[in-house]
């Protein structure tokens, strides 16, 4: 490998006429470009010698080929001077702050000391500012009287002078500034001068900013295209110059003429017109240049800015070749760091192979199994090979056994993708760096990629037709450095907040619950119906042997997962927080104990192996290794898919229905909730109520009736779940974390609840009413947005309308966040992006500024850190005491 | 129970201080054997080794990530009651956005007062600092009659009220004029008080029933006692003691007030912070809003992610926001700056001004198309094989 230069830096400054006129090749003179026989015109706008944009052609200049050569440019020599746009404000500086006889800065020596200090050699930057200088001064070196320099957008400069006319009265009158007369000033300003306005006259001579030679881009960069009628359809950019050329031949021809100085001050100013808007087309004070149709024609300006534009579209964000692209589903099946890739993008995905000696029989193989694989099993083929003077030769059945027998050292292949290749897996928006991981490949039939769904969380996928990107890694280094830090077990961990962020998710949750909740016992195929997936070659101890038959438990069962020396002691996301807890008497089996890799007492759920909570895959991590995590990851999946496929689990419309009694208790309650509010609102009217501190009566009532309606929502909900139990599939799946909460089973059972906007009840609408189904000034909760009903009892027409105004400003909250969070994350990453650890722990900018003499303050790295601590001081003592502390 | 020789070997230990408090904590009580302790102690000097930064990490991009991607997940809503009932505080994504756009004044400045201990265990005393604090319009003193008739604006003091809010007539009566001119900056009238009848009469300069109406209008509105701009204060029991909140926030006032433990007080607004106490205060308090705002949300950041963003943007000794206005548009890089906004100005100032650009940050090298400097494209010592062929 050789090493690759680097760019040691880029400087920046203003071409100079001179250069200009030096680096052209050919001077412009025609507005036409391509004569009736579609040949350019010579000196016209797409002149031979700028380059070649037609493959096939040679460049009259460099003589190389349209993929070689670069292009080159040409100039236009200008009639007159024209402003540059861009730089008008630096020129009406430099006009108010300079005299106009003399061209020195409006400033004494003694007052350039004072402003600037001692150290005149080493000054850089800008340092004399307009306001430093009083208008209308006289110049402290000619003694000129200074006058005031008037600018107008866009390209507009004049003086103001002050005559006296025949009554002795003083009147302003404005005398324009031609790009002339303003050049001419601008050039008798002397470089010391402008070093004090943070100019470098080395590379920028203001004057400079006044054009008088116009540099003409190469083809290159504005190529016309041939539309499908056989038409030419040229460049923007090429449309803003045979503008140019024409008015400035035009300018040229009445110059010469004589022509009457009106005429001479039109062209004039139109040519600055042109010039202005090929610049730039989005100038305050100037209508845009626009196309035969009226679009806006994008100029020098509009390609650079913007989300598309040079910089952040074309050089800040690159495209790739190797990459894949098509819809996610899921397969429990797969290890957390594989994806499952469809056949067809494994052969249309290749990894280049050098060929050696060593290599040169399996590599044979490779050609010789063509590029087309159509069988799983089969062995992958190769696409291409190169030759050793970098030529492509495209595989096919006719040419494989050829080439087969051509190939020696030197050579290079491109295999397809086979199982076990490292690819990059990758799902936008990417907001986190787990947002890119490294899976193994695994090809398979089917259309889609497959993914295990416990890494949804760090990619946030799911499948309701979400896509991702798939890249192929081209070289040793990068398989290397993908394989050793963006592998999916390196990533279980999250830098945010040091906990894991791979775990499992949904139904591994209820099924890992559900498999060990209290005690049960398997008989032994049962057991094994469990374990299938898991890599176990010895079944414990049975707990019992009923006539002669052994039984496992539940927490045998789990425990098979677990490693030997794992000790740890937590309370699950079901522990209700008791006041004295109960430990391993816990009714609810929430004290999660384990000994010795063994499960004794607790359910696990959640808080043990969930994504954001997984205690236990953070321990396992911490005291094994990453690799042994995705070890237990992959495990837990398993098992809780078999352990729920074992229970079975399901979730019906009947699953919501309550007895009798529950509904005549629901009911009794939101009547009293109800009668409730309207006793309040009655004390309101009568102006009873009294008001809390720095609220109106009318804000307290709003309160109450929320607080009230709210409060008899939740006791609706208490009832549901008293009824419901763990049989209840949604309670399952609320107590153990896995989705939803007992919220939405109030919801669904019970009562919907207040309707809000804004954190208030609905009050928009009609006149003093939200609809017309209400009396003008109803204050009830029916009437402002209360939703009695459940889901499963239906809404009535109102409560549906209400419940849609409520759905409608989630959606839009939403929407807004998205777009907002974007760009802060945007400005975040710009502001602190060149930040980087030293070898002395301290943090710095790329630049070389200390920021942190110590990273966060006491060098530890939030990934590795335990939930922010650098040790996990409990957690070690637990696990050599192997009881709670 | 940890013998001598335990607590000067957890004293020996290379871990941090915080570490070691907390292994004297658990341990203090439990029956070791040296073997235990010993097992113990490996542990975690091994663990504190493994946990330690890697050289060459990209912190601040997994910083600005780490505080980004839960962005998403917040809420918008802006209004939400923070602790106090009846105080309304900006949360959220648009408080986050607030704090790190570095605002002069946050949307709903706030403050928290704490009172020095004779003060907050009294509900009284308590009260009466927060007179002092809230601003009170003239018109809450007495009644104020607009007198048509005779082109005057008259105000009736009641004793009662100056009394119950600590306040003498004589400093109401000569503060009102003084404070309409200086604060409310309208001059045109006259004033005549009389401290006997606790009375005081305006007089318009010129008499028309516009300025009238207006003279009365400033006379109603004046604020005559209190920090003019704490709108409100409300007065909490928190943990055994009195405690004010406000909306509204004037860091400085506050703190001359008598009773106010100046230690504890504090503010949402952290560019007042930044100006009073200095920018180690100012970094504090970022690091504090940020912490509370996404802790609120029940989102978990680690603590040094936003440190390190608070820590950039105290880093020149006055609060910058990220952004165009600050950290981003005042960076060394011409290429970086002009991939990040405004484009076309940041290029053509480069120029006039010859301004080079190193390569050295992220967006530079990829523009030019070379690695960037940071994890392992920052390595530069690359070992030889010592049998190379070829």
């Amino acid at each position: 490998m050789t090493s690759p230069k680097r760019v040691g830096k880029i400087e920046f400054g203003l071409l100079s006429p001179k250069e200009i006129r030096q680096m052209s090749v050919r001077k412009i003179i025609w507005a036409d470009t391509y004569d009736d026989d579609g040949y350019p015109y010579s000196q016209g706008l797409m002149d031979l010698h700028l380059g070649v944009i037609d493959p096939g052609m040679r460049c009259k200049t460099c003589g190389q080929k349209a993929s070689e050569c670069p292009g080159h440019f040409g100039h236009i020599e200008l009639a007159k001077p024209v402003i540059h746009v861009g730089y008008t404000r630096l020129i009406r500086k430099l006009l108010r702050v300079t005299c106009r006889n003399c061209g020195r800065v409006l400033l004494s020596p003694e007052e350039i000391t004072k402003i600037v200090g001692e150290k005149k050699d080493e000054i850089t930057g800008e340092l004399v500012t307009e306001k430093d200088i009083k208008k209308e001064r006289i110049c402290p070196y000619c003694g000129e009287q200074q006058l005031k320099v008037n600018f107008e957008k866009p390209t507009t400069f004049s003086e103001v002078f002050i005559v006296t006319d025949d009554n002795g009265k003083e009147k302003k009158e404005e005398h324009k500034l031609t790009a002339a007369d303003i050049r001419a000033r601008l050039e008798r300003i002397p470089d010391e001068d402008l070093r004090l306005f943070g100019i470098d006259p080395t590379v920028a001579r203001p004057e400079w900013t006044i054009l008088t030679v116009l540099p003409v881009p190469p083809v290159t960069m504005r190529p016309s295209i041939i539309l499908e009628n056989g038409q030419r359809s040229e460049d923007d950019l090429t449309h803003k110059l045979v503008d140019i050329i024409r008015i400035n031949q035009r300018f040229k021809e009445n110059q010469d003429a004589g022509a009457p100085q009106l005429i001479i001050e039109d062209l004039w100013e139109l040519l600055q017109y042109h010039v202005t808007t090929y610049m730039d087309n989005e100038v305050a004070g100037c209508p845009p240049a626009r196309h035969r149709s009226g679009r806006p024609l994008k100029t020098l300006s509009q390609r650079l800015k913007g989300k598309d534009g040079r910089f952040r579209g074309s050089l800040s964000g690159k495209r790739v070749n190797f990459s894949a692209r098509t819809v996610i589903s899921p397969c429990p099946y797969l290890e957390v760091n594989e994806v499952g890739v469809p056949l067809a993008i494994a052969n249309e995905m290749t990894i280049p192979v050098p060929v050696t000696a060593q290599n040169i029989e399996v590599v044979r193989s490779y050609i010789r199994n063509g590029p087309e694989r159509t069988v799983l099993t089969d062995p992958p083929g190769a696409n291409y090979a190169i030759r050793p003077d970098q030529r492509r030769l495209r595989l096919s059945e006719e040419n494989k056994d050829d080439v087969a027998d051509q190939i020696e050292p030197g050579w290079t292949i491109e295999r397809q993708m086979q199982d076990g290749d490292l690819v990059l897996f990758n799902r936008q928006p990417s907001l986190h760096r787990m947002s890119i991981m490294a899976h193994h490949v695994k090809v398979m039939d089917g259309k889609t990629f497959r993914l295990n769904p416990a890494v949804c969380p760090p990619y946030n996928a799911d499948f309701d037709g979400d896509e991702m990107n798939l890249h192929v890694l081209q070289t040793e280094e990068a398989r290397a450095e993908a394989e050793i830090l963006v592998n999916v077990q390196e990533n279980i961990l999250s830098p945010r907040f040091g906990g894991p962020i791979i775990g499992g998710i949904h139904d591994h949750i209820s099924g890992i619950f559900l498999l060990t909740h209290e005690k049960r016992w398997f008989d032994k195929s049962e057991t094994l119906y469990m374990l299938r997936y898991a890599d176990i070659e010895h079944l414990p101890e049975p707990d019992k042997v009923v006539d002669g038959k052994p039984y496992w438990t539940n927490k045998q069962v789990f425990s098979m997962i677990l490693p030997d020396k794992i000790n740890m002691i937590f309370k699950a996301s079901s522990c209700e927080h008791c006041e004295v807890c109960k430990r391993e008497a816990c009714e609810r089996d929430a004290y999660v104990r384990i000994k010795d890799g063994e499960l004794i007492s607790g359910t696990i759920d959640k808080k043990a192996i969930g994504a954001f909570d997984g205690e236990i895959v953070t321990r396992i991590i911490r005291q094994y290794s990453q690799k042994r995590g995705a070890q237990f990851i992959n495990d837990v999946t398993r098992l809780s898919i078999r352990g729920i496929m074992h229970d079975g689990f399901s979730f019906g419309i009947d699953d919501e229905d309550l007895s009798k009694t529950e509904y005549g208790l629901i009911n009794e309650m939101l009547d009293k909730a109800e009668d409730d509010v309207r006793r309040r609102i009655q004390i309101y009217e009568e102006g009873q109520l009294e008001p809390m501190p720095g609220r109106t009566e009318e804000e307290t009532l709003e309160m109450q009736i929320m607080q009230v309606l709210g409060k008899a929502r939740d006791r609706t909900g208490e009832i549901a779940s008293r009824h419901l139990g763990l049989s209840n599939s949604a309670v399952v799946m609320a107590v153990s974390g896995a989705r939803g909460s007992i919220l939405n089973l109030t919801q669904m059972a019970g009562c919907v609840g207040q309707q809000s906007v804004r954190g208030e009840r609905i009050v928009r609408g009609y006149d003093q009413r939200t609809l017309p189904h209400f009396k003008r000034g109803d204050r009830g909760a029916g009437a402002h947005g209360f939703v009695r009903s459940s889901y499963k009892k239906g809404l009535n027409p109102t409560e549906f309308f209400f419940h849609a105004i409520g759905g409608r400003e989630g959606l839009v909250d939403t929407a807004v966040r998205t777009s907002q969070s974007g760009y802060l994350q945007r400005r975040m990453i710009n502001a602190l992006q060149d930040l980087k650890v030293e070898y002395d722990r301290s943090v710095r900018t790329t630049g070389g500024r200390i920021l942190q003499f110590q990273y966060g303050e006491d060098g530890t790295d939030p990934t590795k850190s335990s939930y922010g601590e650098p040790v996990d001081v409990k957690g070690v003592i637990e696990n050599v005491l192997k009881e709670e502390i | 129970m940890l013998d001598d020789e335990m607590h000067a070997a957890i004293a020996d230990a290379d871990v941090p201080d915080s570490t070691k408090q907390e292994m004297v904590k658990y341990l203090e009580e439990k029956e070791l054997t040296p073997g235990q302790f010993e097992a113990i102690m490996d542990g975690i000097e091994e663990e504190y080794t493994q946990t330690r930064i890697e050289p060459c990490e990209a912190c601040g991009i997994v910083a600005a990530q780490s505080l980004g991607e839960p962005g998403t997940q917040m809420t918008m809503r802006t209004f939400h009651y923070a602790g106090v009932a009846e105080i309304n505080v900006t949360l959220g994504l648009p408080r986050l956005i607030e704090i790190m756009d570095a605002r002069k004044e946050p949307s709903t400045p706030t403050m928290t007062i704490h009172l020095e201990q004779e003060y907050a265990s009294d509900r009284d005393k308590a009260r009466e600092v927060s007179w002092q604090i809230e601003a009170a319009p003239l018109h809450e003193f007495g009644d104020i009659v607009t007198d048509m008739a005779n082109m005057k604006v008259e105000m009736r003091l009641n004793p009662a009220v100056c009394e119950k809010r600590k306040i003498t007539v004589e400093e109401i009566l000569e503060r009102a004029p003084q404070k309409i001119k200086e604060r409310r900056h309208y001059r045109d009238f006259e004033a005549e008080a009389d401290v006997a009848e606790a009375k005081i009469t305006f007089y318009p300069k010129k008499e028309s029933y516009q300025n009238l109406f207006q003279l009365a209008e400033h006379v109603r509105g004046v604020i005559v006692q209190g920090i003019d701009d704490i709108e409100r204060v409300v007065v909490r029991k928190e943990k055994g003691e009195y405690i004010l909140y406000t909306e509204g926030s004037n860091l400085k006032d506050v703190f001359e007030v008598v009773g106010v433990d100046t230690t504890r007080t504090r503010t949402n607004n952290i560019n007042e912070i930044s100006q009073i106490l200095g920018i180690e205060a100012a970094r504090n308090a970022i690091i504090d809003e940020m912490k509370s705002t996404l802790g609120e949300q029940g989102i978990s950041v680690d603590v040094r992610h936003i440190m390190l963003i608070a820590d950039m943007m105290c880093m020149d000794g006055e609060v910058k926001q990220i952004g165009r206005h600050g950290i981003a548009g005042e960076k060394e890089s011409v290429l970086s700056r002009a991939a990040f906004e405004v484009t076309v100005n940041h290029l053509l100032d480069a120029a006039v001004a010859h301004e080079t650009d190193i390569l050295n940050g992220v967006t530079e090298n990829v523009i030019v198309g070379q690695p960037i400097q940071l994890g392992t494209g920052d390595v530069k010592l690359i070992a030889k094989p010592l049998h190379q062929e070829n």
